[in-house]
């Protein structure tokens, strides 16, 4: 499903990527763990083309596509997903609104019909219930006034209604008591599926006793530096991100 | 990036919609502005002598007046003597029956039909052409439940003592020197009297057209609302593309006695300029509204997003005793568009209540100026103000100012006061767009959120033509 080979990318001059590479297939959940400045978070942004991030070598490809080519509401409707970090507040604007604004700007680039307001509301009160979720988040403004454990249970709603085929969860734990971030997990979980690959980026091993990946990357300077089974999170978690680092150091 | 380029100068070089010009044989006046300019406009309406007196008067008072300038506008020196002072369609209209096929053809493509078959369903239409009013629906209609909406000149002919006992009651002949040269120049208008105890059964709209070139606008609009009684009245205003900067200095006076409520909503649409600033309305008007009776409510809701310049205040005096004046309002501005806009809360009433929300948006080199007056007097108890100004940036070279001047006369009243400024941000556009959303559409959804607090007091279809016009007009905004 997603290819990227030897990628380099500059922030504001700074090569923060440099030389990943990583294969990612259709129902896999990769965990992308690693020490703070390593380029987590560079990498689930240079995949949903947010601006500022240039490319200086290297290939994406996605489903047969050169991903880098594609404007971020393209990426969106072929099926891409970054959960963010730090959702934005939008003041002003209905968050059912919104979704529905996204979700049909998405069927109309895929060609498919758009969906009508009630039929969106059924949509959305069926994911609310799977999810556990209040109706009062429909009727607020998109992230405004919520806490952070309400903007993250936004995002994993968005995730649902949306249904991409490959969803990066960026830090999506940072933040969260242990009750969000169960809903959090259970939420990824039910969204799991032969079709549908995630990429979970974290810095602690404890979404991982939540979200039980099938490989576990270690991102360092810009490179994964080890690749390995959920055991690998454990070793991390016990030895702490120096013990990679000295492994990697000639 | 490249081809972001492209698309935004496609959508630059669209052209504002309503810019078409309608030829038609005209009756006017040439440039130039005296007494006899005063005479020919109020001969050529048949208007009783006290009203040309009141012109004359207005005329020579407007002589010794200078311009205004403590607004935060630049604008090149105004040349009075180029302008004509009327303008109007040839064999005018006795009835709708009678309108120049040409002249309802202009109304159906601004969106306004007037023949009898596709009329506005609900809205009664009084359409202001140039200097006159071609035509009203729905008269009859009105003139069953007791309510009086015509053309100001016919007014003037018609019901002359309603007139003459209302009309420089809310803004004096010389209140300032826009509205001084309206008294002595004004064509046309349009004027509304709702009787005692009467809900006006249906929305009343003047839709106003400049056409002629070289030639201002000077529409005089009274509305008055007797005890109990209730209206809700809306203005729209388009003007062909021209590289000359035209004239429009309005009037609006509105008058509620107790207990009346007159909610006055505003679309203005006038031609703008193009991008480097040439052309364009200059908008100079002054509207004021006065709650003359106890327990009455004035409200203004206004959505300006056309003209070269906006200098326009609407007020609320707020005389009688626990009177509400409110002001909802939503400016924007884009390439090298300026307004300076707000309003005056006057509270003179014990126990008055106002209210303003301001919402201005600046994109391009536009710049955006909020400037509103609360004053309490002595006799004003226990009175309340709440005041909101936000303002949004789009892009780097554009500007937002604020100027709120508070004067509080007695020590049981509340005035609060709230301003924001806040950018479009990076993260809010790629938020939207990492879900699917457009740039342009990402841009839209931002400012229709800033703009709701607003859009939500407008009556239902004009909510929905302030919120396409928002689209249009912020086309290529962002890049």
């Amino acid at each position: 499903m997603l290819k990227i080979e030897n990628l380099h990318v500059r922030v504001a001059g700074k090569e923060i990527l440099k030389g990943l590479s990583l294969e990612v297939k259709a129902g896999e959940v990769h965990a992308i763990m690693g020490p703070n400045g390593a380029g987590k978070s560079t990498l689930g942004n240079v995949l949903s083309g947010r601006e500022g991030y240039e490319v200086v070598e290297g290939s994406v490809i996605y489903q047969g596509k050169n991903l880098l080519e594609l404007e971020p509401e393209e990426r969106a409707a072929e099926g891409v997903f970054l959960a963010f970090q730090y959702p934005v507040e939008i003041p002003g604007v209905n968050n059912t609104y919104f979704l529905r604004s996204a979700l049909n700007a998405q069927k109309k680039y895929r060609g498919e019909a758009e969906i009508d307001s009630m039929q969106f509301l059924k949509l959305v009160r069926e994911k609310l219930s799977v999810l556990h979720l209040k109706d009062e988040l429909l009727h607020r403004a998109v992230n405004e006034g919520f806490s952070g454990g309400e903007k993250k249970r936004n995002e994993i709603f968005q995730l649902a209604l949306l249904e991409p085929k490959l969803a990066i969860l960026d830090e999506t734990d940072s933040g969260l008591d242990i009750d969000a971030l169960k809903a959090v997990a259970d939420g990824v979980n039910l969204m799991r599926s032969p079709e549908r690959a995630f990429l979970v980026i974290t810095h602690y091993q404890r979404l991982l006793d939540y979200i039980k990946p099938d490989i576990v990357h270690v991102l360092a300077d810009g490179r994964i530096v080890e690749s390995g089974g959920p055991e690998l999170a454990l070793e991390l978690e016990a030895h702490g991100y120096s013990w990679v680092k000295d492994r990697v150091t000639p | 990036m490249n081809t972001e380029n492209v698309e935004i100068h496609k959508v630059l070089d669209r052209k504002y919609s309503a810019g078409f010009i309608t030829d038609i044989e005209m009756d006017s006046l040439p440039p130039g502005l005296d007494e006899d300019v005063v005479r020919f406009i109020s001969k050529k309406k048949n208007e009783p002598e006290w009203m040309l007196e009141w012109r004359l008067s207005a005329y020579r008072h407007w002589l010794t007046m200078t311009p205004p300038e403590w607004a935060k506008l630049e604008i090149a020196e105004i040349d009075f003597q180029a302008s004509s002072y009327y303008a109007a369609p040839k064999n005018a209209p006795k009835s709708l029956a009678d309108v120049d096929p040409k002249l309802l053809e202009a109304y159906d493509k601004l969106g306004v039909p007037l023949h009898e078959r596709a009329r506005l369903a609900g809205v009664a239409v009084d359409a202001v052409f140039d200097s006159v009013s071609v035509g009203t629906t729905y008269k009859a209609e009105l003139a069953k439940a007791g309510v009086i909406f015509c053309s100001m000149s016919e007014a003037i002919r018609e019901h002359s003592e309603l007139v003459k006992k209302y009309l420089g009651s809310v803004v004096p002949v010389g209140d300032n020197y826009f509205a001084a040269l309206n008294c002595a120049v004004f064509s046309d208008g349009s004027f509304v009297y709702i009787p005692k105890g009467t809900r006006c059964p249906m929305e009343l709209s003047t839709y106003f057209r400049i056409n002629a070139g070289h030639t201002g606008q000077f529409e005089r609009t009274l509305i008055i609302c007797e005890e109990k009684a209730y209206v809700s009245y809306l203005e729209g205003c388009t003007a062909p593309q021209r590289d000359e900067n035209q004239l429009h200095a309005a009037v609006v006076e509105l008058v509620a006695m107790d207990d009346a409520e007159i909610k006055y909503s505003t679309v203005q649409n006038w031609y703008p300029g193009d991008e480097n600033g040439v052309g364009g309305i200059y908008n100079f008007v002054t509207k004021r509204g006065e709650c003359r009776g106890h327990r009455s409510k004035i409200s203004w809701t206004q959505v300006e997003t056309g003209s070269a310049i906006t200098w326009k205040y609407p007020s609320c005096v707020l005389r009688g005793d626990d009177s509400t004046g409110e002001f909802y309002s939503v400016a924007l501005t884009h390439h090298k568009q300026q307004a300076d806009t707000g309003t005056k809360m006057i509270h003179i009433g014990a126990r008055t209540k106002s209210k303003i929300i301001s919402k201005g948006i600046s994109a391009g080199r536009g710049q955006n100026t909020y400037r509103g007056l609360v004053k309490v007097e002595k006799s004003a108890e226990s009175s309340r103000n709440y005041t909101q100004c936000d303002s949004l940036l789009i892009g780097k070279k554009c500007g937002a100012h604020t100027f709120p001047y508070i004067e509080v006369k007695n020590s049981t009243s509340t005035v609060e006061h709230e301003a924001t400024t806040s950018k479009i941000s990076d993260d809010q556009l790629f938020y939207c767009r990492s879900r699917g959303i457009g740039e342009e559409d990402a841009v839209s959804l931002i400012v229709d959120g800033f703009c709701k607090q607003v859009f939500k007091e407008l009556p239902m279809e004009f909510a929905v033509e302030a919120k396409k016009l928002m689209e249009v007009s912020l086309e290529g905004a962002v890049g």
